[in-house]
């Protein structure tokens, strides 16, 4: 095939960063990690087949220090996720496109997953009695 | 109406005819996963710290065995169109991307083929 020689779009570094772009790259970044998640998810589901000794060790790695920072990361993510993927679908509607909407609704993003993510956590702490 | 020149469509440029499927499945997998993640991060607070017995408790008890093989269901698939989305964003070596392309899908494939068989197990006993 012949070389790509075609013209590209302005180089991202000439852009001033906004809340906008900001958002949008953090979209795609949460996303990549959810995906490592889903696989978190998927060996946490798969380790229970293998007797109660493993499924001890994965839940055992999970609540570990280094576990509950991983899982932590992945609630932030995810809300993050949930949220501004909301938000993408409004935008499919062609609603919430004016300047002044984008900014207040990916603040209103930032809120809630500041806020779910906390909730949360104060949540499972309590059902664990702060074990 | 053809907007592409014939030039262009030999050497492969632009679209694939391939895409309004793929944006159309994100969609509407991202707005099955509104309730289903909703309803994991529920039940994943109550499993803190559980064992193998209240694991599977919880895997087998009502409707949790349907709506966790459709989360992860819907989850890989959701995933994998994101992660593709970004390899043929990022990655302009032809062979690297499809490599890259294919890899993400085996392992969505693998991973959630097999925890799905991991739910029926935990749910049916065995």
């Amino acid at each position: 095939m012949a070389p790509r020689t075609r013209p590209l779009s302005p180089h991202i570094k000439i852009y001033k960063p906004q809340i906008t772009s900001i958002l949008s790259i953090t979209h795609r970044l949460t996303g990549v990690a959810l995906a490592f998640g889903a696989l978190l998810l998927a060996n946490w589901v798969i380790s229970a087949t293998y007797g109660a000794e493993t499924f001890a060790q994965a839940q055992g790695l999970l609540g570990s220090w280094f576990g509950r920072l991983v899982l932590f990361g992945m609630t932030l993510a995810l809300f993050f996720h949930l949220g501004n993927g909301i938000r993408h679908l409004t935008w499919d509607m062609g609603k919430g496109f004016a300047l002044p909407q984008l900014r207040a609704s990916g603040i209103f993003v930032l809120a809630f997953t500041v806020v779910m993510t906390v909730v949360t956590w104060i949540a499972a702490y309590a059902v664990a009695g702060g074990s | 109406m053809e907007m592409r020149s014939h030039l262009g469509r030999i050497r492969g440029l632009g679209s694939n005819n391939d895409g309004v499927g793929q944006w159309k499945l994100q969609r509407l997998t991202g707005v099955a996963l509104v309730p289903l993640t909703i309803w994991f991060i529920y039940s994943a607070i109550t499993l803190a710290g559980a064992d193998l017995a209240q694991f599977k408790t919880w895997v087998g008890a009502h409707g949790n065995p349907v709506l966790l093989i459709l989360l992860i269901y819907t989850m890989f698939q959701h995933a994998q169109l994101g992660i593709q989305e970004v390899v043929e964003d990022y990655i302009h070596t032809e062979s690297t991307k499809l490599a890259l392309i294919i890899l993400v899908k085996f392992t969505a494939v693998i991973f959630g083929g097999y925890s799905i068989f991991a739910v029926l197990r935990l749910t049916f006993g065995g």
